[in-house]
């Protein structure tokens, strides 16, 4: 906007930047919420009126993790001093942890994130590590029809999800790879393989081409100025995409829903799972959650200058 | 598809080649990536194409058979699937309208130095980071009609928004506001801090309200931009299944993505849903086409 001058000007700007603070407020709130609520005594969590201000405890993420059953009777003083703190927190609720000999059995929550972690992780590299080597080649390389290549690689991309899991299914069901980590992992590549090139293009684009004619100049071949010159010189542009693709992964939905019930679960299908039927402990899905939207909050803070290529697919930089 | 044709390597460095030939690198390079891409994407369209003509059910033994068109025929004749497509289409002009608006406003409001910008920039892109099951998931807590938030902080009493058959659709609209709107707001941003200075300051001497420097200079050097947005947007509203699934089971808010994932993986009636799937799959492909076209222009520019 133009330099600031009038008073009314001074005004209007002044007026901006509070209209700013109360919508990012607005914006904040849900997330305030949640977080909120995943710290909050049960009975608090669905007072009315709502409860802003409260003590926090980390009983929810205690209930999170472990398996329990009501209490039928109060439990023996004894055992209760005898309890860590986590475990007292759970009978001051009138449950017990479940037990097999002195191992608390876990619930099925930390499984579930276990799956989300090396679903991820794994296709994250592969989609990368694939989308570089293809984003160079592009880059660097005349290639007949080139335009049409690339809508064809951005098109795989842009396809329903559930339009390509109906005849997916019925290929997993063939080979067995229903509810497998592995057959999710393909997916999650598939998906976001496209993304890692369109992104990568544009950060190899970057890199000047006289970086690799000076190696090459200098005896190297290709494949050594590839990657001591050009991989290198593009390790940001890495790290973006791979951040990309692993809150992708982290955050599907779809696929993991129709793809896998049990062994390979991830952890979006499963946490509105939780709900059922009855009074659903919303303390205890909101801890769910909060955990679920910890690393995506940090990752969105790193990425935060690359944000803007990111969901262009790179088209448009800052 | 293009084939991959041998042509015009850069003659310099092929000229400084040594160990593999620059046409071996390429190949090596890029025929993976579209191998791996149509085997797992478009072969298993060609797949359902396939049985988008039968009456396959994938829960039963029996042996199907060819049905010809009728699926397509069925389908386009049947209401429910219109009226499926009529909410879809509601849903898409409110939710994307609402990220328009609220996403260009911000961008509006944020296009000026203040202190912590980049911070508050960047809280207020955390929404659409997030995974749309969750965020579908907690925006049902906030929604509840006894204790939620919502309704106390605008006193609307016990308003069951996602029950209510009038407002599921809009209330998840409104979730999907919250979540996209950043995005807007994130390519606006982009599109205002490159409209070039000197064009405020012109308007500034010819003493140009408010208005008409808006009107003038802001919107038509912001509007490819904009445009980028309101089609990508468009064509993921129109995909929406996550966020919507997981809020209400209301019949008034069943997207086209949420009936086509009950006929195949409910009612088991795949042929059927792998016809619904193609035409689904037409639409969205039209407008990835102008998608793809737009973003090509404005990266030209």
């Amino acid at each position: 906007m133009a330099a600031v001058r009038t008073s009314s000007e001074v005004a209007f700007n002044r007026a901006a930047i509070a209209a700013v603070l109360v919508a990012t407020l607005i914006f904040l709130a849900p997330i305030y919420w949640i977080a909120s609520t995943a710290f909050k005594p049960k009975e608090l969590a669905v007072s009315v009126p709502p409860t802003v201000l409260f003590e926090p405890e980390v009983t929810p993420f205690v209930r999170l993790f472990t398996k329990r059953v009501q209490m039928q009777k109060p439990v023996d003083p004894q055992v209760y001093e005898a309890a860590p703190w986590w475990e007292k927190r759970i009978y001051d609720g009138g449950e017990r942890v479940l037990k097999v000999g002195k191992d608390v059995q876990l619930s099925q929550y930390p499984d579930r994130f276990t799956n989300s972690l090396i679903v991820a992780v794994i296709s994250t590299v592969l989609a990368v590590g694939m989308g570089t080597f293809t984003a160079y080649g592009f880059s660097r390389f005349k290639i007949a029809g080139e335009a049409d290549l690339l809508f064809f690689i951005l098109s795989t991309r842009m396809l329903p999800p559930v339009v390509v899991a109906i005849p997916m299914f019925l290929m997993y069901r063939m080979v067995g790879l229903n509810d497998s980590h592995i057959g999710l992992i393909i997916l999650y590549v598939a998906f976001n393989l496209s993304f890692s090139v369109w992104l990568m293009k544009g950060f190899m684009d970057e890199i000047p081409k006289e970086y690799e004619e000076a190696a090459l100049v200098d005896g190297y071949t290709r494949m050594q100025a590839f990657f001591k010159i050009v991989l290198p010189e593009a390790a940001t542009g890495i790290a973006a995409t791979a951040v990309f693709c692993f809150i992708t992964a982290w955050n599907e939905y779809a696929f993991a829903l129709i793809m896998t019930n049990r062994r390979a679960q991830t952890a979006p299908p499963f946490i509105p799972s939780q709900i059922g039927s009855g009074l659903p402990d919303w303390t205890t899905i909101a801890a769910g959650t909060f955990l679920f939207l910890l690393p995506v909050a940090i990752f969105t803070f790193l990425l935060r200058n690359h944000l803007l290529r990111g969901v262009t697919f790179g088209a448009i930089r800052k | 598809m293009a084939s991959v044709a041998l042509t015009n390597l850069d003659p310099a460095s092929r000229a400084a080649a040594r160990g593999w030939s620059d046409l071996t690198i390429r190949n090596l390079f890029i025929i993976p990536t579209l191998v791996f891409l149509i085997v797992f994407n478009i072969f298993p369209l060609i797949y359902s194409l396939g049985y988008s003509f039968t009456n396959f059910a994938a829960n039963r033994s029996e042996p199907w058979q060819f049905v010809g068109l009728q699926n397509y025929r069925e389908l386009l004749s049947d209401d429910h699937i219109w009226s499926n497509f009529v909410i879809t289409a509601k849903y898409v002009i409110v939710s994307v309208a609402g990220q328009m608006v609220v996403g260009f406003g911000l961008a509006l409001l944020l296009n000026r130095s203040f202190p912590m910008k980049g911070l508050i920039t960047t809280l207020l892109l955390l929404p659409m980071m997030m995974s749309a099951a969750v965020v579908g998931l907690f925006w049902q807590l906030l929604y509840s009609p006894s204790w939620g938030p919502i309704n106390y902080v605008f006193g609307l009493g016990d308003f069951a928004w996602l029950s209510n058959p009038d407002s599921a659709l809009y209330a998840v609209a409104i979730t999907d506001i919250w979540m996209w709107s950043p995005f807007v707001m994130l390519l606006s941003l982009a599109g205002l801090s490159a409209v070039p200075q000197h064009l405020y300051e012109a308007a500034a001497i010819d003493r140009a309200g408010w208005w008409y420097t808006f009107t003038r200079i802001t919107l038509p050097l912001v509007s490819p931009i904009l445009l980028i947005a309101l089609i990508f947007r468009t064509m993921e509203a129109f995909k929406t299944f996550d966020i919507a699934y997981t809020m209400t089971t209301q019949p008034t808010a069943e997207l086209i993505a949420i009936r086509l994932y009950k006929q195949a993986f409910q009612q088991w009636d795949t042929g059927k849903s792998c016809a619904l799937a193609y035409i689904v799959l037409i639409m969205v492909l039209a407008i990835t086409n102008l998608y793809v076209k737009y973003l090509n222009k404005v990266k030209e520019r």
